[in-house]
């Protein structure tokens, strides 16, 4: 080879080299961008209100990220929201919309707290994980319920899982007010308080329970499974064609069941957590609409575990600025769902920019 | 006042019918028509709260509770104009939009309706088609408003339009085969545009029936998820509009159980029969449903049945 041809493939392959990193680009830069642009849109809407944009987001920041305080506030609120959105991504892998993660994540809690009163005596290193496997369990019945009706019956998975949802929640009102009610709870109907004994303890040296550590554990696993395993391959082939994956023998159904029935266990999980680690009983509160969130930050990610990460941090310092943002510069309750309703909204919209831009798409760099 | 004994707890289910089966009414239609027209719009919840907001709004600063009628239809347009437009989009998954206009509309209607949750507004007139009778229950029952009355015309007045004009033949085949459409020259975007937007003000409407008649106030409590259910009530119906008065009488007289038997002192289980709704609609999802995905009566191009 002489030099010159030499120094010419050299270049070529300088070229190539930065091929597969435009090709990823594009997953990172178009949510990014879509991000930036939902944010601005709401700042205009914040404008035409006469209120200030930069306060408001200014305010977002210091509530959510900006001192220690606030980072442990938003730390707890972020692994309810990974678990959730981990409920939304995994179906999400066969094509499948499962948006009922509310309702395995109340009964989840449900479970926790009745079980963990019944367990009163019994060791925590007992208790705790048979708590933690009750919460699962439930979860995983609810959601993998979904995936077999929507595998053996055709049932629409999406409709589905957010009637079961309203049903989850109408169960948990009627076990908290009625058979699984502590008679000492007046104001708020809540099971028999969880001895402190099977309480879920803070990380040491921060301000965050141990369910976040967890959270971010079956992040990493889900990820593996999905990217690294011949059951992840199986299921992102069946998710892109049901019919090629029936056709090359895979076990689909099995995938939806398996598939919905993790997910409906780790939002089972993020109602463990609520209940033994934040709120000592299960009561109304665990309805607090992470299972909703989670539908976003899913989403957000483009259904990649690993990138449920950030989003959910992001999302859950947005919603530990709720109270403060209201309070300064008097916005009604609703105001951080309407932001994260509009950053949904243009979200969806961008997905429509997928594959518009010469820049991500190498095999077309060389031509004009 | 008469004592009826349990009589008393079917004549509420029927008064309880006719009262809550009027939104669920409303939203099937629109939601036939939209899904007639192949696309499918989860966000009509969204545009019923909003809807319902907006209406309730309008009618108090108005006085008039049509005005407040008016401006939720509007309303709901322009939902369905803004989910419709979307939609057109290429790569743009219509049942994820419809997600994310739930939580929109949802969102919007708290945010703006902060002020009006005291205020009360003018209620809609009712008819009162219980005076033959003596009985101070089956003329409660019987107390019917004007909107459950054109959403019966307008069933009747959809069906006929589907089967038998020019523009429910549009519509058809545009919901059958985007193919077969541009064969004959229609424009399918813009007719599922038109077909979404006027699904919206259906469900504009249905939600200001419940701010301004039943239950007649609004509070971010105002909808439990109509819009939602409805929307699988139009399976039920296979996508037939007289089909969706049925069901939706059936749909009302679930939601009505929980207060009937409440008003006769059964209190136990309240929760469960407030549940009865819509574990009746994932009874009726899974009968209808089938699992080779040809369900009967569907329009062609539909993402949840393909």
């Amino acid at each position: 080879m002489t030099d010159q041809a030499m120094a010419r493939a050299q270049r070529r392959s300088g070229v190539d080299g930065l091929a597969p990193l435009a090709r990823r680009a594009e997953g990172v830069v178009l949510p990014l961008g879509a991000l930036a642009a939902g944010l601005a849109l709401f700042g205009l809407l914040l404008l035409a209100l006469g209120k200030s944009p930069v306060e408001f987001y200014a305010l977002v920041y210091k509530a959510g990220f900006g001192t220690a305080f606030s980072w442990a506030n938003t730390l707890s609120r972020a692994a309810p929201l990974l678990f959730a959105a981990l409920c939304v991504a995994l179906p999400a892998r066969l094509g499948l919309v499962v948006i009922g993660g509310e309702g395995a994540i109340v009964l989840g809690g449900t479970a926790t707290g009745a079980l963990g009163v019944w367990l009163g005596g019994v060791p925590p290193a007992l208790a705790l994980p048979l708590m933690a496997a009750a919460g699962a369990a439930v979860g995983a019945l609810w959601i993998g319920a979904v995936g077999a009706l929507r595998h053996y019956r055709g049932v629409n998975e999406t409709i589905a899982s957010l009637l079961m949802a309203y049903i989850g929640i109408a169960l948990m009102n009627h076990l908290i007010e009625g058979p699984l009610r502590d008679p000492a709870s007046l104001n708020k109907p809540s099971t028999a308080p969880l001895p402190d004994a099977l309480r879920v303890g803070d990380i040491p040296g921060m301000d965050v329970h141990w369910g976040l550590v967890v959270a971010l554990v079956c992040c990493v696993l889900t990820w593996v499974l999905i990217e690294r395993t011949t059951w992840g391959f199986a299921a992102r082939i069946a998710g892109d064609n049901v019919r090629a994956a029936q056709v090359q023998g895979l076990p689909v159904g099995r995938l939806i069941l398996g598939f919905t029935a993790l997910g409906g266990a780790f939002a089972g999980l993020a109602g463990f957590f609520e209940v033994a680690a934040v709120q000592g009983s299960a009561n109304a509160s665990l309805a607090a609409g992470y299972g909703y969130t989670g539908i976003l930050i899913a989403f957000l990610a483009r259904q990649n575990p690993l990138a449920v990460i950030p989003v959910a941090l992001l999302l859950a310092g947005f919603e530990a600025s709720s109270g403060l943002v209201q309070r300064r510069m008097d916005l009604p309750d609703a105001t951080i769902l309407v932001l994260k309703a509009v950053v949904f909204v243009v979200i969806l919209v961008s997905d429509t920019l997928y594959g518009r831009f010469r820049l991500f798409a190498p095999e077309r760099w060389r031509r004009s | 006042m008469t004592d009826l004994g349990l009589w008393a707890v079917p004549v509420a289910i029927l008064g309880g019918a006719i009262r809550v089966s009027t939104p669920f009414l409303f939203v099937s239609l629109g939601e036939v028509l939209t899904e007639r027209a192949g696309r499918i719009n989860l966000g009509l919840e969204g545009t019923l709260v909003f809807g319902a907001m907006a209406g309730y709004a309008v009618a108090y600063e108005s006085g008039s509770a049509w005005a407040g009628v008016l401006a939720a239809a509007l309303a709901g347009v322009i939902f369905g104009l803004l989910h419709g437009l979307i939609c057109s989009l290429p790569k743009v998954n219509d049942i994820a939009i419809g997600i994310a206009l739930m939580l929109l509309g949802t969102g919007l209607a708290f945010f703006f309706g902060t002020p009006y949750v005291q205020p009360v507004a003018p209620r809609l007139p009712a008819i009162d088609l219980g005076f033959w009778s003596g009985i101070p229950q089956v003329q409660a029952a019987l107390t019917v408003n004007v909107l459950f009355l054109a959403g019966i015309a307008l069933a009747l007045g959809m069906a006929w339009m589907l089967r038998a004009t020019r523009v429910g033949l549009i519509l058809r085949v545009v919901g059958d085969s985007t193919d077969a459409a541009r064969a004959m020259g229609l424009r399918p975007n813009a007719i599922r545009i038109g077909a979404t937007a006027a699904g919206g003000a259906f469900a504009g409407v249905a939600g200001a029936y419940l701010s301004l008649f039943y239950p007649g106030a609004w509070s971010q409590g105002v909808s439990s998820g109509q819009g939602l259910m409805a929307v699988a009530l139009v399976i039920f119906a296979r996508w037939n509009p007289l089909n969706c008065v049925w069901a939706a009488l059936l749909f009302g007289g679930a939601g009505a159980l929980g207060p009937a038997l409440q008003s006769v002192g059964l209190s136990e289980g309240y929760y469960l029969y407030y549940a009865a709704p819509y574990v009746l609609t994932l009874g009726v999802l899974i009968a209808t449903s089938s699992p080779n995905r040809a369900t009967a009566g569907a329009p062609g191009e539909l993402s949840i049945t393909k």
